[in-house]
């Protein structure tokens, strides 16, 4: 297929191309990607020459899984639309549930507030301020009761954006669903439980690193065991892309902490087929059009890879990447917020053609506020779309064959595989974070990209380009500042009515189990039934296994 | 006398982990010269306030992306003031929405610079502003 190309190549460069960039050169000496990838001018199958179909391409749901992780794909079933929601108390974002499911949402996503993610109850000195902001409040099992009333979750899936204490609320989601009569084994849904990328790019850590894999360890053990269908972990991207990194480094980073959570999982003395069906993943799509669609099956291609010939999975399940995907916080603007929807919806096809297994679109409004709820059903619509009018959604990996995609994908695992080995070299992804090699890899991206805005070497339209003088938006979502107040109000009734013993007896035992070795998750089950708060159950914890202080940065 | 460097502190009050900005900010700052200590996530406004006398800074920089803005600022300001630093210029960054300005600066934060501020302006505003009120007194 390739016989003569180069020559006939050569040819169109001297007569037909050579002439006309004489006379009309490029707009750029060259172009890169948003991460910086080098792009070049055309691509022919001399840049796929290496590919070879069935080792590197292959089939839907077969390894190396690089079309698809189902051999079906959209035609079987779309993706799941999940739109990440919540905000003051579980009264409100009950409401807001309600609203999303009832307008066509497949699956529930919940936010919580920073107390939360952080293990304070809302009436904690360090919660001030923050109760309700970024998230639903939740201090017991009885605001996660409310949270999910009229919501069967026995028919729902859930993910759960919670990582240091993962395990405190994953207890309280099967205390409910046993509440309403579900089987414990039948729930569906996720947990994030991914705390590595907390060190480096989310923040919401409690304890140090050793305890802290422990916890994470103990979900996926317990997950495992009892309740199967549940994502054990969503190990992210995501937040590592918005804090800045390129779309290489964010494969990269990813699959490396993946790589340490397998072998924490190994050392408790689990098989890799036992657990690695349920390990997730979630990565955030840009606005690089090509480069993310690559990126998506880039890194579904190395993770099958590192699956089979690193950790020796046999079972195809364990090899698949699994990932949920958002739209990029990071590439909204505030200026001309409407233009948000144009680039959310590039974004969202990105992530389809990458064939991601359930997505987040952002809502317009996201750079100034949280959502309100017209902007949140634009973002639903605009999933509606891609999936029933667009056509892309008929046919599976649509792009697979392009030579640029084909190309760009082959380039991105290369690089990411190249990082992998160095973290390999520093003695894996925990023993990389404390050095702050990541973070400092993170934060050079991030002030490249920004230096590149501000000379205007990229564009950002409403923001160094096509700028406009703009009045102030009108419509922004509020969060009720009353939220605290009312918190507080149930924490005190909650410590009044429940029993004191036997909530201070399980909380000793908590204590133990965590000064010993066994598998901390019946105990905080046991805890959350007897009504301990989530601020108390980490405070036990916060006892045994001390709070992770961050290195002196910068 | 040749001035000292300008000193600034870059700080992240409350529980809000979006720290890209404040790096990037505090980044822009050195390289334009400035004497920048960052204190990472999770500072109270005592702590906040703590480390700016004990830094003697010209300059404290808050950032937060959380909503707790409302709250935190004000409380930096005032815990500042409790130490003497009155003299302190205070900003801030973040997800603020313009309804919210006017309560911040009323509260003592000289200036606000929301997403997609260029870091060459807020190195200009400190300079000017710092400079403004050096012929002031």
């Amino acid at each position: 297929m390739t016989e003569g190309l180069g020559e006939a190549r050569k040819r169109w460069e001297d007569t037909v191309l050579g002439p006309v960039l004489k006379r009309y050169p490029e707009r750029q000496p060259e172009f890169t990607t948003i991460s910086g990838l080098p792009l070049e001018r055309l691509y022919t199958p001399e840049h796929v020459r290496d590919l070879d179909y069935l080792r590197d391409t292959g089939f839907p749901g077969e390894y190396p899984f690089t079309r698809g992780v189902q051999p079906t794909m959209y035609r079987g079933r779309l993706w799941t639309m999940r739109q990440y929601a919540g905000f003051g108390s579980a009264v409100e974002t009950n409401r807001r549930f309600h609203y999303l499911l009832e307008q066509g949402q497949t699956g529930l996503s919940v936010a919580f507030d920073l107390p939360t993610q952080v293990g304070y109850d809302s009436d904690h000195p360090m919660a001030e301020g923050e109760v309700g902001r970024v998230g639903v409040a939740i201090d017991s099992v009885e605001d996660m009761e409310i949270l999910f009333r009229g919501i069967p979750l026995g028919r729902v899936s859930t993910s759960m954006t919670i990582n240091a204490p993962a395990a405190v609320l994953l207890a309280m989601y099967q205390a409910v669903a046993e509440e309403q009569g579900v089987d414990p084994a039948s729930l569906q849904g996720t947990v994030q439980n991914d705390i590595l990328k907390e060190y480096v790019a989310r923040g919401t850590y409690i304890f140090p690193p050793g305890p802290s894999l422990r916890l994470v360890t103990d979900v996926i053990e317990y997950c495992s065991q009892r309740l199967p269908e549940w994502n054990s972990i969503s190990i992210s991207g995501y937040h590592m892309r918005e804090a800045g990194c390129t779309a290489v480094q964010e494969v990269a980073f990813t699959l490396a902490n993946a790589i340490c959570y397998v072998e924490a999982a190994r050392e408790r003395g689990l098989e890799v087929d036992a657990f690695a069906r349920r390990l997730s993943f979630f990565f955030n799509c840009h606005i690089d059009f090509l480069e993310e669609i690559a990126k998506f099956r880039a890194a579904r291609r190395l993770w099958a890879r590192i699956m089979k010939e690193r950790f020796g999975a046999r079972d195809p399940r364990s090899m698949m990447l699994r990932f949920h995907t958002q739209t990029a916080g990071c590439s909204l603007t505030a200026q001309q917020p409407e233009n948000n929807v144009v680039r959310v919806a590039l974004q969202a096809l990105a992530a389809v053609l990458g064939g991601t297994q359930s997505l987040h679109t952002n809502s317009m409004d996201e750079a100034l506020a949280l959502p309100s709820e017209k902007a949140v059903r634009i973002a639903l619509r605009t999933q509606q779309i891609i999936a029933y009018e667009s056509g892309v959604a008929s046919t599976i990996d649509p792009l697979a064959g392009s030579y640029c995609l084909e190309s760009l994908t082959r380039r991105i695992e290369e690089e990411a595989e190249a990082y992998i080995r160095k973290i390999d070299d520093m003695g894996g992804s925990v023993r990389a974070i404390e050095r702050g090699y990541i973070q400092k890899e993170i934060h050079e991206a991030a002030y490249r990209y920004q230096m590149e805005v501000e000379r205007k070497e990229r564009l950002v339209v409403g923001v160094n380009a096509f700028e406009e003088a703009e009045e102030p938006p009108t419509g922004l979502l509020e969060v009720d500042p009353a939220v605290a107040e009312q918190q507080r109000a149930a924490l005190e009734r909650l410590r009044a009515e429940r029993d004191g013993d036997a909530c201070r007896r399980a909380l000793e035992d908590l204590e133990r189990a965590a000064q010993g070795t066994g598998n901390l998750v019946p105990p905080i089950l046991e805890a959350v039934r007897a009504r301990c708060t989530l601020g108390e159950i980490c405070d036990t914890l916060r006892g045994v296994f001390g709070e992770y202080r961050a290195p002196g940065e910068m | 006398m040749q001035q000292r460097p300008i000193r600034v502190l870059i700080a992240k009050p409350g529980l809000d982990g979006h720290d890209r900005g404040a790096k990037v900010v505090a980044r822009a700052l050195r390289d334009a010269g400035m004497e920048v200590i960052y204190t990472g996530l999770r500072q109270t406004p005592a702590q906040i306030a703590a480390t700016a006398l004990q830094e003697d800074v010209d300059v404290v920089g808050l950032s937060s992306l959380s909503g707790a803005h409302r709250t935190l600022f004000p409380r930096v300001v005032e815990s500042l003031r409790e130490k003497g630093l009155e003299d302190v210029l205070v900003i801030g960054g973040g997800i603020i929405p313009a309804g919210d300005i006017p309560a911040l600066k009323a509260a003592g934060v000289a200036e606000v610079f929301g997403p997609g501020t260029p870091t060459s302006r807020v190195v200009e505003y400190i300079r000017t502003e710092l400079e403004k009120r050096r012929k002031a007194s």
